[in-house]
Order: structure tokens, then C-alpha cells, then sequence
């Protein structure tokens, strides 16, 4: 199998069951896995909700050692409504001019540094940096601060093995809890001030709630942009002639971004807590029942993509839901879009080829099923294309 | 060659003039408000859904199943609803007038 191929882990029990139940810290959760379904347990929130216990819908649930609510993931509308309001024009900045221009020099400066060195391993060295210092752009900070995120690693955030660990989490907070209060002497035009000048009925955004928001655009941005960056290295490696492709018609790669994130799905799913009693695919689903909608699968339902497991740079007809949908959809998604634009074009003006060495994979597991979502580690060579 | 004018949801008008590409790349050019764009066109997104008249719905079509199963679950959505990343400008919306949905 070659290092670029992500099998569709769920087809199987996808076609013949539809969902899957797997145990989360002895709580079952039923997940989704069907295109229709999942889309339509994302659209009507009063049925299946985000605005339960914080930590619940997160799957391994951090309800054990999590109390502050991530805004605006767990909520629904109308409060959802309103809070996200106040974060969607800040979100859609990497649509700018100058913030493009400024993203595409970070992303130069990082290939230039990685061309022709005897070998690299691109996960730490290339899309940890890429992903952090193209959120410096994001949050209105210094790239400078880039560093200290850096420097905590791609395991931040959560343990690996032991998702009642909360010790990992702590730097995050602490470090938030840090900036909130600089900024609260110093305001300035970053992320943090913005959200503390932000209103919600009438008052303005509480620390507890700049934290939340704060907290969510950390780790929401943070593996699923380094397992999208590494995975597309990962792909123009075992596919020169795709590189060859949209050097000679880059009005393609927009469409490939969107494919990318199909095939790739970086964030596998995301729960709900049922509300009603209900049903999906002939499944009886009850009050507080956890289920979890997943989007890699959902990107894979060959009622919905012809050949879905193959990559078709220039898919015309893309449903996918790997940003989520409806009320939630990500809203990092024109950061993250702009982010693996300019990293093709940058690629594809600068590298020849990649040469794919040893590499480990990063597989989660859910409950039978095993999905790779990305790698460990991969050691590449990159060569330019003056050589 | 088409010009088709834009209503937006706070009832502003605009008349634009398009030679190729879809009407929703049309509209992101023009800065029509309410239409972004955000998948670039593969009807992934939604973010440029729009209205059509009953006359014109007839002369256009309706949607494939993928676009109309996309349109389902949007706000707003009436049995004259496209999404504009899948119209192609050409000489047939010349003098069309769409409403914005969101
Ligand atoms: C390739 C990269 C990314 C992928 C695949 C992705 C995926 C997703 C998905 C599937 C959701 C929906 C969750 C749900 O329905 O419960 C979501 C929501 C969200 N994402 Fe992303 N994301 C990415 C990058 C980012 C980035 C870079 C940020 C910010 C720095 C971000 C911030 C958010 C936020 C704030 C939400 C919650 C939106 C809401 O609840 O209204 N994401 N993301
Ligand atoms: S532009 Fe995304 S669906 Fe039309």
C-alpha cells in the first residue's frame, strides 16, 4: 500500500448497518455513518445537541476533566447564533489581501528552509511550524509567538493513551489564561481583545467565555491542519504527476483542496447528545444517548462520490463534509482553505518531487475499526526543481 | 455576454455583466453580499444560494440531486432555489434578475 493511500475504514459496516456502536470510557456512542444521515443529525440541533456538559461531544469525552465551555462548538442556536455572530468577520480576515500575501511569504520562507536538506521529518519540522506560524496571522499576535507554540510539541493538548490526563491541557490553559490577562492591561487589534470587546446580550464576553473561544481555536486548528499539510506532502510525494498537473493548470487547485480534505477527512467525527426519542438507519436512539456524526466516513458514501477512494484533483461535484455542516461548520475553514492553497501553489512552484522515506502512522481506534488520520512521523526529502 | 442583477436580503440591487466562469464566481467578483463562495464551487458549501423567478427557474432547470439534496436543509430554501455555483453564465440569464437568499 502506498504511503498516500488512507483506506475507507467504515465502508463495510457504513453499507450494511449504517452505524457503529463503540464504547468511550464505559458510555456507548453510536456513531453515523452515512452522507444523508450525518448531514441531517448536523441540521436539526434540537433532535441532537452540542449544548450539553462542556467536554461531552468531544469524542473521547473530556467531560472528567473539563468545565469550561468551548465557543461556539458547545452550544446551539440560538445562543450558538449569537455568540458566532460575533466571530464571523474575524474569521473570514484570511480573505484579505495582505493576510494572503503575509501567509504566502511564511509558507515560502518554511519551503526555502526545507529544499534540498539531506533529509527532514515533516511532521515536527514542517507542518507543526507551517501550522503555528500561519496562526499568528489568525490571532492578530507576533510570529515570534509562534515559538512557544512550537515548542510544546504535536502532543499537546491531549494524551495520547490516557484521555483522563488532564495535565496536558493545563499548559493550554494556563497559557491562555496569561494572554487574556496581558491583554486585558494592554488591549490591542489580536483575537483576545477582539473577543473581549465582543457583546452577548447587551454585556461583553466574560474571561471565562474569551477562554472557551480561545481554547477551541487552539485545538481545533492544531492536528487537523498538521495531519492536512503532512497528508498532502505525503500524496505529492507518491504522486509526482499530480504535482506536473497543477503546475500546468493551477486554476485546479481549489477544487483540490476540497478533495484533499474529502479524502483526508482530518477530523473523523465530532458527537451530539440525542434529545428525542428517534431514530437513523432503523436504529432506536433515546434520550441522552451520545451518537457521534462522522464526517470521514459521510466523505466516502459511494451513493453520494463516484470512486471515492481515489483522489481526483479536479472532483467538480463535492459534497463533502469533512468542515463539518450546517449550524457548526468549521469556522476556521477560510483560514484552513487559504492556508492549503498557497501551500500547493508554493509547492508546485518550488519542489520537484519528494522523496518519501520511513514514515509512522498515526491510527485511531474506534472501537473494531482502525482509521489512519495521518502520521506520526514521516522523513522526506524534498528536491527543487532548479536541480 | 449576461448581465443579471443581484437583490440582496436588505434589498439592495446591483446589475453586473459576466462573460464566462458560474454565476456564483460572478457574484464573489462583484462583492455581492450573501454570496461567498466559501468551497469554491463544488457544492460543498451553500454560501451562494439564490432565488430564482418561476419563469426563469423553468428556462434554467431544476437542480441535480446532489445540489437539490444540499438545498434541503438550507435556510430559506423555496421550490425556486439554485445554488449559483452551478449556473453557468452565458447569453440564456441575460436581463435575470436573482434574490440573494441569505
Ligand atoms: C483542515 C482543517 C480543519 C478541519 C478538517 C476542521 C473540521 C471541523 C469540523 C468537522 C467542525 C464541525 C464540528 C461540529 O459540527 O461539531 C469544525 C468546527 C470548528 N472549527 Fe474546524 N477544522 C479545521 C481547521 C480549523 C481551524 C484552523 C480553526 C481555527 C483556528 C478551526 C476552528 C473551528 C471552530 C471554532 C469550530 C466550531 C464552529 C461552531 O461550532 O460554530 N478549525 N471544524
Ligand atoms: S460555492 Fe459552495 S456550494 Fe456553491
Amino acid at each position: 500500500m502506498k504511503k498516500s493511500e488512507f483506506p475507507d475504514a467504515f465502508q463495510k459496516v457504513r453499507e450494511t448497518d449504517g452505524v457503529l456502536d463503540i464504547d468511550d470510557q464505559f458510555e456507548k456512542v453510536t456513531m453515523i455513518l452515512r452522507h444523508k444521515d450525518v448531514r441531517k443529525c448536523a441540521h436539526y440541533y434540537q433532535s441532537f445537541k452540542s449544548g450539553v456538559q462542556p467536554g461531552r461531544i468531544v469524542v473521547p469525552s473530556e467531560e472528567k476533566i473539563r468545565e469550561i465551555r468551548q465557543i461556539p462548538l458547545e452550544l446551539d442556536p440560538p445562543l450558538h447564533t449569537q455568540y458566532r455572530s460575533e466571530m464571523e468577520a474575524w474569521f473570514r480576515r484570511p480573505l484579505q489581501e495582505d493576510y494572503e500575501l503575509k501567509l504566502t511569504q511564511i509558507t515560502s520562507d518554511l519551503v526555502d528552509e526545507i529544499l534540498d536538506k539531506a533529509v527532514l521529518e515533516v511532521v515536527e519540522e514542517f507542518a507543526l511550524k507551517l501550522q503555528s506560524q500561519a496562526l499568528t496571522l489568525l490571532l492578530n499576535v507576533p510570529i515570534e509567538e509562534a515559538e512557544i507554540w512550537i515548542s510544546w510539541g504535536t502532543h499537546v493538548f491531549r494524551s495520547e493513551d490516557n484521555p483522563l490526563d488532564a495535565e496536558k491541557a493545563e499548559i493550554l490553559y494556563h497559557y491562555i489564561d496569561e494572554q487574556i490577562e496581558k491583554v486585558l492591561h494592554h488591549p490591542g487589534d489580536d483575537l483576545y481583545s477582539v473577543l473581549l470587546r465582543s457583546q452577548f446580550e447587551g454585556r461583553k464576553f466574560t474571561k471565562e467565555e474569551v477562554k472557551g473561544t480561545m481554547i477551541l481555536t487552539f485545538a481545533g486548528g492544531r492536528d487537523t491542519i498538521i495531519n492536512a499539510v503532512t497528508n498532502i506532502i505525503v500524496y505529492f510525494g507518491d504522486h509526482p504527476e499530480s504535482l506536473e498537473k497543477i503546475r500546468e493548470d493551477p486554476d485546479i487547485i481549489g477544487k483540490a483542496v476540497e478533495e484533499f480534505i474529502r479524502y483526508f477527512s482530518p477530523l473523523t467525527h465530532l458527537g451530539r447528545v440525542v434529545d428525542v426519542e428517534t431514530n437513523v438507519c432503523e436504529y432506536d436512539l433515546h434520550n441522552d444517548d451520545k451518537v457521534s456524526l462522522c464526517w470521514a466516513s459521510a466523505n466516502r458514501d459511494s451513493n453520494v462520490f463516484k470512486n471515492p477512494n481515489e483522489v481526483i484533483l479536479d472532483r467538480k461535484m463535492n459534497p463533502h463534509v469533512g468542515f463539518g455542516f450546517s449550524h457548526h461548520k468549521c469556522l476556521g475553514a477560510t483560514h484552513a482553505r487559504q492556508l492549503l492553497k498557497i501551500l500547493i501553489k508554493v509547492l508546485v512552484e518550488k519542489v520537484h518531487s519528494i522523496q518519501l522515506l520511513e514514515s509512522e502512522e498515526n491510527i485511531e481506534t474506534w472501537g473494531k475499526i482502525k482509521r489512519k488520520v495521518g502520521f506520526h512521523q514521516v522523513n522526506a526529502k524534498f528536491n527543487s526543481i532548479k536541480n | 455576454m449576461a448581465k443579471i442583477t443581484f437583490i440582496t436580503r436588505d434589498g439592495e440591487s446591483k446589475t453586473v455583466e459576466g462573460h464566462s466562469g458560474s454565476v456564483m464566481e460572478l457574484a464573489v467578483q462583484n462583492h455581492i453580499q450573501g454570496i461567498d463562495g466559501d468551497c469554491g464551487g463544488v457544492c460543498s458549501c451553500a454560501t451562494c444560494h439564490v432565488h430564482l423567478s418561476p419563469e426563469d427557474m423553468e428556462k434554467l432547470g431544476q437542480p441535480s440531486e446532489i445540489e437539490a439534496d444540499m438545498l434541503e436543509l438550507e435556510d430559506n430554501v423555496s421550490s425556486y432555489s439554485r445554488l449559483s455555483c452551478q449556473l453557468d453564465v452565458s447569453d440564456e440569464l441575460d436581463g435575470m434578475t436573482l434574490k440573494v437568499a441569505n
